[in-house]
């Protein structure tokens, strides 16, 4: 490589290791400085702001006049119940969200995989994964289409056909919306993350399925001791990155769908949510902060962890 | 075992067939929904096959004064210029980084990868946002907070251009004594249409879904997006029926019917529902690249 300038000569003793070639590599520079400037904005400020946790914020003195409080905020929100229940939502739906959707995607996978025709193949394919691309807030329209109080299609239609008579005020009742946001969150997801299954079945080796095939195998017998143990990898690998996201809940569905009935609280409240309350002035801003920093904190040791873990499993795999 | 094979793809079928009615279904009753008469709705709620169709939703919308035409107009904009702008600045950022001669390249990478693992939060987000630039209530609130580049985004490109674009591509361009901006334009960008598309479908996606950010920043109703309309009059329906519960109707009375609610609704995910037949390759194509590292 060029390493111009001899520069021995010079009066300057300059660094005489430096491999930088400013003149050749300025316009790669350039280049990067819009998008290394965002991420200074709009992430690495931020994390310094943290601060704001430890500070009783007070929006007419400003945000840097504000007085400090020490660790208040967090005493706050940890002697109250809400740290509580929001942080045993976050994992609680999370928990099943993996379970249960690595079962229900890996099936989903496995029978697209059984159906031979192509076209057939694609265009299921193609409609399961389009719920994935409908905004909360269209899927919060299609819920209240069926949750609706008064004009609900359940209220209005299928209450009257199993013959109940009583209405449910869907949204102010907090013990059906564990089921409701599973049914939701799986209504969205399910074809969507069923594709990466899909792509690993497809590449797995056709011998193993033929010589098994030899052997008289059936078809069961071929998914369970051929399918599933070769995709053991992927699975295992797509689960340990989803626990290490367990702090993080998917924010759109608990605050859309739910409409962000308060009087769901019990049942649907995430950390995040319960952080986004708080900075629309819905809720205890010093409290949310905290909550906020709790959830950076405790997110970030658990996504090292499990990413260590998965290091352990298959270098390859993991993100660092 | 032929028949067992043909067990199975019946099985499949019937499942598939099964599962894409459940998709369908509640679009189905949306679209009814916007299109049934307003009496009958107070009469029997939403239904598949209303007893009275109605074009009175649409008729509304489409006059001249409802303001949904301005809210679909914010949201083209914010997607076009968005996207275009993120596209933009993740691949001038990711490009440099793929080459070997970039000098500090691991660090930038490291500084790049370690937003994807910690971030400060909603809180200083806003904080900074509002306090050291003020994008309240501007346009630009759409576009620029949180969204406009993204560290996955960032990695996904370069490991594109470091994988399919050949080397002696970029030395026989300095050859010819083209810089680097000009190899950038001339060579690079040609020849990543797959990556580009992937990442600008996603980003694209993500402006016209977005609700979140007009819901921190933006207040006045003007600036609304489709999304962030849609969200304010389920809330304004929502308040009124928990603190008002006496003259409901009243106050109802004054908001879009249910009927032009839902229409609009219809309106907001239509375009996305029209285009998906000819996207839907990338879209698929981005999951899996999206699973090997995300």
């Amino acid at each position: 490589m060029g390493q111009a300038i001899p520069a021995t000569s010079s009066v300057e003793p300059k660094k005489k290791k430096s491999k930088i070639n400013f003149k050749r590599t300025w316009p790669l520079f350039v280049m990067v400085a819009p998008g290394l400037l965002y991420l200074l904005i709009n992430n690495y400020i931020p994390m310094f702001g943290i601060f704001i946790a430890f500070k009783d914020i007070n929006f007419a003195k400003g945000i840097f006049q504000s007085d400090w409080v020490g660790f208040k905020n967090f005493e706050f929100l940890f002697t109250t119940s809400d740290a509580y229940i929001i942080t045993r939502n976050t994992i609680l739906y999370n928990l099943v969200f993996l379970v249960l959707g690595t079962v229900l995607a890996l099936l989903c996978a496995i029978l697209l995989n059984e159906i031979k025709s192509k076209f057939a193949m694609k265009f299921y394919q193609a409609v399961i994964a389009m719920p994935n691309l409908i905004s909360w807030v269209i899927i919060s329209y299609l819920v209240f289409a069926f949750l609706g109080a008064e004009t609900g299609y359940v209220n209005n239609t299928i209450f009257p056909w199993l013959g109940v008579d009583d209405w449910i005020m869907w949204y102010m009742e907090p013990k059906y919306w564990p089921y409701i946001l599973t049914t939701v969150h799986f209504w969205k997801s399910v074809g969507f993350s069923s594709i990466v299954y899909f792509a690993s079945i497809v590449g797995i080796d056709h011998s193993y399925y033929e010589a098994a095939r030899l052997d008289g195998a059936t078809r069961w017998q071929q998914i369970t001791k051929i399918t599933i143990p070769i995709m053991m990898p992927v699975i295992i690998m797509l689960t340990l990155l989803g626990v290490g996201r367990m702090f993080y809940s998917d924010f759109g569905l608990f605050y859309q769908a739910t409409n962000n009935s308060g009087a769901l609280f019990n049942t649907t409240a995430t950390i995040d949510t319960y952080v986004f309350n708080g900075l629309l002035g819905l809720g205890d801003i010093g409290m949310s902060t905290a909550a906020g920093v709790y959830q950076s904190i405790v997110g970030f040791i658990l996504v090292i962890l499990f990413n260590y873990l998965v290091r352990i499993y298959d270098r390859d795999q993991a993100l660092f | 075992m032929k028949n067992e094979n043909r067990g199975w793809a019946l099985a499949g079928h019937l499942s598939f067939i099964f599962y894409t009615m459940i998709v369908l279904i509640p679009f189905v009753l949306l679209i009814s929904a916007s299109f049934t008469d307003q009496q009958a709705i107070y009469a029997e709620g939403f239904k598949f096959w209303p007893s009275k169709f109605s074009m009175e939703a649409y008729n509304y919308i489409f006059a001249a004064d409802s303001g949904i035409m301005r809210a679909y107009g914010i949201s083209i904009f914010v997607t076009v210029i968005g996207t275009a702008a993120s596209v933009m600045i993740a691949a001038l950022l990711a490009y440099p980084l793929s080459r070997k001669e970039m000098p500090y390249r691991n660090l930038l990478m490291f500084l790049i990868f370690f937003t994807m693992l910690f971030g400060g939060g909603m809180v200083p987000s806003y904080m900074v946002w509002t306090q050291l630039f003020d994008v309240k209530n501007t346009i630009w609130a759409y576009i620029v907070p949180g969204f406009l580049m993204n560290g996955f985004n960032v990695m996904l490109m370069r490991t594109f251009f470091a994988n399919t674009i050949p080397k002696e591509l970029i030395e026989s361009g300095e050859m010819d004594g083209a810089g680097e901006f000009k190899i950038f334009a001339k060579i690079i960008m040609p020849l990543s249409m797959p990556i580009l598309a992937t990442v600008g479908l996603m980003q694209c996606l993500m402006y016209w879904n977005d609700w979140q950010n007009g819901k921190i920043y933006i207040t006045d109703p003007d600036l609304f997006s489709v999304q962030n309309l849609l969200n304010r009059i389920m809330e304004d329906i929502q308040f009124i029926k928990t603190n008002m519960p006496m003259n409901t109707g009243d106050a109802l009375a004054s908001m879009p019917s249910d009927s032009v609610r839902m229409a609009i609704a219809v309106i907001g995910v239509l375009p996305i529902l029209l285009a998906y037949p000819f996207f839907q390759k990338y879209f698929v194509k981005g999951i899996m690249i999206g699973a090997v590292k995300g």
